[in-house]
């Protein structure tokens, strides 16, 4: 009957806006970026503004940063619950959170061996319940969040920390198992989110999961919840508690979900419904019109590490390997072969790509470099590489000088073993049209490409034989920054020991199978490295390792914040490591 | 009639069951992963992810967890979200009210419009007045209900901006001025899908009503010199009504699945947009929870219907 019929089809195409939205992945929330210095005199008062409105266009479901399962829980948990320190723009930390100073190795804060930080807290700072908040709330939360039962996603930013010690009500003692380069891992970032330990007391391990917190959650940021309702909206009010007395500028915050991106940008951009519009990943043939020509909104942008890549897989896919299939021990029949990822690499027009598909620095720009941010750690080396520049002449010798053939039906060849890719990636019109450039390329060199999508959801899962991990494909394509320190990034991702196997059920980093002795010299000299040059020489090496050897194929620089203000907000400062709310108590109007 | 009933509704109870069997398990077969949202974030590594699955209790053997779920269940828990861990009644409460304001009100609306305009399009068949309205329903349901929406957003809100398209869930009414908040931010969604569900109607009640004008019965109450409303009006749209009220009440369920793609587009927190986003979150309890209620309407209007049917037409009678 028609209702059936009609519901239907209700449910497909509501499926695909739904897919068409979810293709973006954005990470969690990181620390706090900060613009260096910003807090300046505040020239407003309290309560002197009005209702502040946000708009998500994915709702938040959960007000705790240790629960959240993205972006939009963290950011909409920052406004309540705030970290000891923020990062800035450069990757640097910066003291807008509940620590008075940044412990440093100069001010005696961190121990020259690496092991251990003292963070000095703001003395007379009171929960927005009006009790005092003391280091013991912060000793708490690290139990809270080392317990494997409270089951935090937060929970990388506490695995190598040994303890963390309340010393006295305003100093604590954060000590990690080894010497840590990294050593503001604990403590800089909406990772590291402070929770009241008298309201969290009763929920950490098994409880943690449905304390009421999550929902009504006290906090020692510039906003406290007046309601919430999950996956819809959250209405906040100012804290009357806060510590600074003339902030938060709002009286109130509306935090509103749901929708899709591009009614989002017409929301700040066209009509100017909301002062804020979060990640407005439109194609940039239609945000780049709405943004110049509105007068309510602009659109702002900040560039982090979000690299689009290309990943080759040294292992072999074939079908035909049954249990084997992919596995470690196997060998890719050409893509082992560095002349075959030499001339793909020489074959694919990342330079069109940033130009059509990311309006040309709109929303990202062209790379050659896996580590693009913060930028003292930014390779300077790859600009003049043969494999950084679109040359089919350059692909084509490669191959003919490697001795694969043109066969009668144009794909080339070397002892009847064809080059014919699979190149998965998720489903998301942008990148589609990624695909469709790449393979332009490469067919235009004698490469067969047979494309394939995954709904994001499946792409990023644990247990799909379609998923990213078990890489059943020889080539694919996705995006992911990390942390300033990008140790965790570059060992996960390519080293021996993080290889994703059937043994491991693929739950290891490693997609790619990558498996190179220099390489893991590197990583495991960074992680016992203190020397700030010599870590960023190291990262350098690693990126160049990647770049040169044509292990992986950088694309695009995406910008990591990619959203939209109404003109008359001030104080908005995004940065690339942290929740884009990290310095809401500094916006005005 | 009682006895009817009763051997339907025990019917019933094995009905659902099997639904909710297979509505569990196509969800838990299904890939989706409620942390996907991760994507290949390093800072959420495979260790952290596999620990927070194991907490959600998704390393459980999938006839445990079914079991688990259905005892649960019938016991009228029917669990927690998977992401805001909120019990999935609650949620559900949360949103009934939003959807039953728009789309609700929609179906309304649908009804509203279609019968007048069905039995007039019948009496006058062919007239200009028919003509249009045929037209229009024709476009009507053959037009979707995300195009029409996002055609409405960008007349009325982004040229007119006489409207808003972001709806306020949190608005509470108290006095006129906000009655008329209401009525601006949802004159658009209910609009939209009014309209639909108008264009269907109407042409169910048109062809009903042109199936009764010419019967033997029409021409005895015409006769007996009855005024040709009268004729319309107290016989020939009541009889026609008798599949068109059961088409009614075979619909309602639906209602309270709320519109999905309508839901979305205006940001109206229904149950459709819940539905949706929880099945894009892999949040199964949720789907479960809603699909499994939306089963049980399914059910229970079917036989609503069935029931009606025999109340209006003495013609039928079940055993």
């Amino acid at each position: 009957m028609t209702g059936s019929w009609r519901r239907a089809l209700a449910v497909t195409a509501a499926l695909a806006l739904a897919v068409s939205a979810c293709g973006q992945t954005t990470p969690p929330a990181a620390g706090t970026g900060g613009a260096p210095g910003s807090p300046a005199a505040a020239a407003f008062t309290r309560g002197q503004g009005g209702d502040l409105k946000i708009l998500y266009w994915q709702a938040p479901t959960i007000l705790n940063q240790h629960q959240a399962t993205g972006t939009k829980d963290a950011d909409a948990a920052r406004l309540v619950l705030e970290p000891l320190a923020s990062w800035d723009a450069n990757g640097k930390p910066i003291a807008n959170g509940l620590a008075a100073e940044i412990p440093t190795i100069e001010n005696g804060g961190v121990a020259k061996d690496f092991t251990t930080v003292t963070w000095k807290l703001r003395s007379g700072v009171k929960w927005s319940d009006g009790t005092p908040f003391t280091a013991d709330d912060v000793a708490f939360t690290y139990d809270y969040m080392k317990d494997p039962a409270s089951a935090v996603s937060t929970g990388s930013y506490v695995s190598d920390v040994k303890s963390v010690v309340a010393s006295n009500p305003t100093t604590v003692v954060v000590t990690y198992d080894k010497p840590q380069p990294f050593y503001y891992k604990f403590g800089v970032s909406g990772s590291s989110a402070i929770l009241q330990k008298a309201q969290f007391a009763a929920f950490k391990g098994a409880g943690a999961k449905t304390a009421p917190g999550n929902i009504k959650p006290i906090g020692t940021g510039p906003y406290k919840v007046k309601e919430f309702k999950p996956g819809d909206t959250v209405l906040y009010e100012m804290n009357e508690n806060f510590r600074d007395a003339n902030k938060p500028f709002f009286k109130t915050v509306t935090f509103k979900g749901g929708g899709d991106a591009a009614t989002a940008a017409r929301a700040v951009f066209q009509t100017g419904d909301v002062d804020y519009a979060w990640n407005l990943q439109v194609e940039a043939n239609i945000l780049r019109p709405m943004s110049t020509a509105s007068t309510a909104g602009e659109l702002f942008t900040v560039y982090g590490a979000s690299i689009e890549r290309l990943l080759f897989n040294f292992a072999d896919p074939s079908p035909a390997l049954g249990e084997n299939r992919a596995e470690p021990s196997t060998k890719h029949p050409f893509l082992t072969d560095p002349a075959v990822r030499r001339a793909l690499a020489m074959a694919t027009d990342r330079a069109t790509m940033g130009k059509e598909l990311y309006g040309d620095g709109l929303t990202g720009k062209a790379t050659c470099n896996l580590i693009t941010a913060p930028p003292d750690l930014v390779s300077k080396n790859t600009d003049g590489l043969d494999v950084c520049k679109y040359d089919l002449a350059a692909a084509n010798a490669e191959l003919d000088k490697a001795g694969w053939v043109k066969g009668a039906d144009g794909i080339r060849a070397k002892g009847g073993v064809k080059l014919q890719v699979l190149y998965q990636t998720t489903v998301n019109a942008l990148r589609q049209k990624e695909q469709d450039i790449v393979k332009k390329g490469w067919e235009a060199i004698g490469v067969k490409v047979e494309l394939k999508s995954v709904d994001a959801a499946v792409f990023f899962t644990a247990n799909a034989p379609d998923g990213a991990n078990h890489f059943w494909a020889d080539v694919e394509m996705y995006t992911n920054s990390g942390d300033p320190d990008p140790t965790a990034l570059l060992e996960s991702g390519w080293s021996t020991a993080e290889i994703a196997s059937k043994a491991n059920n693929w739950q290891k980093g490693n997609y790619a199978r990558y498996s190179n002795p220099d390489f893991d010299k590197i990583v495991a000299s960074l992680k016992t490295e203190t020397d700030t040059k010599k870590r960023a020489e190291l990262v350098i090496a690693a990126n160049d390792h990647l770049i040169k050897n044509v292990v992986i194929v950088p694309l695009i620089n995406r910008t990591f914040a990619t959203s939209g203000r109404s003109k008359t907000l001030k104080g908005v400062n995004p940065t690339p490591w942290d929740s884009e709310m990290w310095n809401i108590a500094d916006w005005s109007k | 009639m009682g006895r009817y009933i009763l051997r339907r509704l025990l019917i019933a109870i094995p009905t659902l069951i099997a639904i909710s069997l297979v509505i569990y398990i196509i969800l838990s077969l299904s890939p989706i992963d409620p942390l996907s949202a991760f994507g290949a974030d390093p800072r959420v590594p495979p260790e952290i992810r596999e620990n927070i699955r194991r907490s959600l209790g998704l390393d459980e053997p999938l006839h445990i967890r079914y079991v688990k779920w259905l005892t649960a269940m019938l016991r009228g828990d029917f669990g927690q979200s998977f992401l805001s861990h909120v019990p999935v009644m609650d949620l559900i409460a949360q949103r009934l009210p939003n959807t039953l304001a728009v789309v609700g009100v929609a179906y309304l609306v649908g009804v509203l419009i279609a019968i007048p305009i069905g039995m007039i399009s019948a009496v006058k068949r062919y007239s200009l007045l028919d003509n249009v309205a045929t037209t229009l329903a024709f476009m009507g349901f053959s037009t979707p209900t995300f195009f029409t929406g996002l055609l409405l957003i960008i007349i009325f809100s982004v040229n007119l901006r006489w409207l808003p398209f972001i709806y306020d869930s949190n608005l509470k009414i108290t006095d006129l001025n906000s009655l008329g908040l209401q009525v601006k931010q949802s004159i658009m969604p209910i609009a939209v899908l009014g309209l639909f569900n108008a264009a269907v109607l109407t042409r169910y009640v048109r062809s009903e009503m042109l199936e009764h004008l010419p019967l033997d019965y029409v021409r005895t109450a015409r006769s007996k010199g009855l005024v040709e409303r009268t004729v319309i009006i107290g016989h020939v749209l009541r009889n026609s009504l008798i599949p068109v009220v059961t088409l009614i009440a075979l619909g309602v369920p639906t209602v309270f699945g709320g519109a999905i793609v309508t839901e979305q587009i205006f940001r109206v927190p229904g149950i459709g947009e819940l539905l949706v986003r929880s099945i894009g979150n892999g949040d199964i309890p949720v789907v479960a929870g809603v699909v499994f209620i939306f089963s049980v309407l399914v059910v229970l209007f079917n036989l609503v219907a069935d029931v009606l049917y025999a109340v209006l037409d003495p013609r039928i009678k079940y055993a």
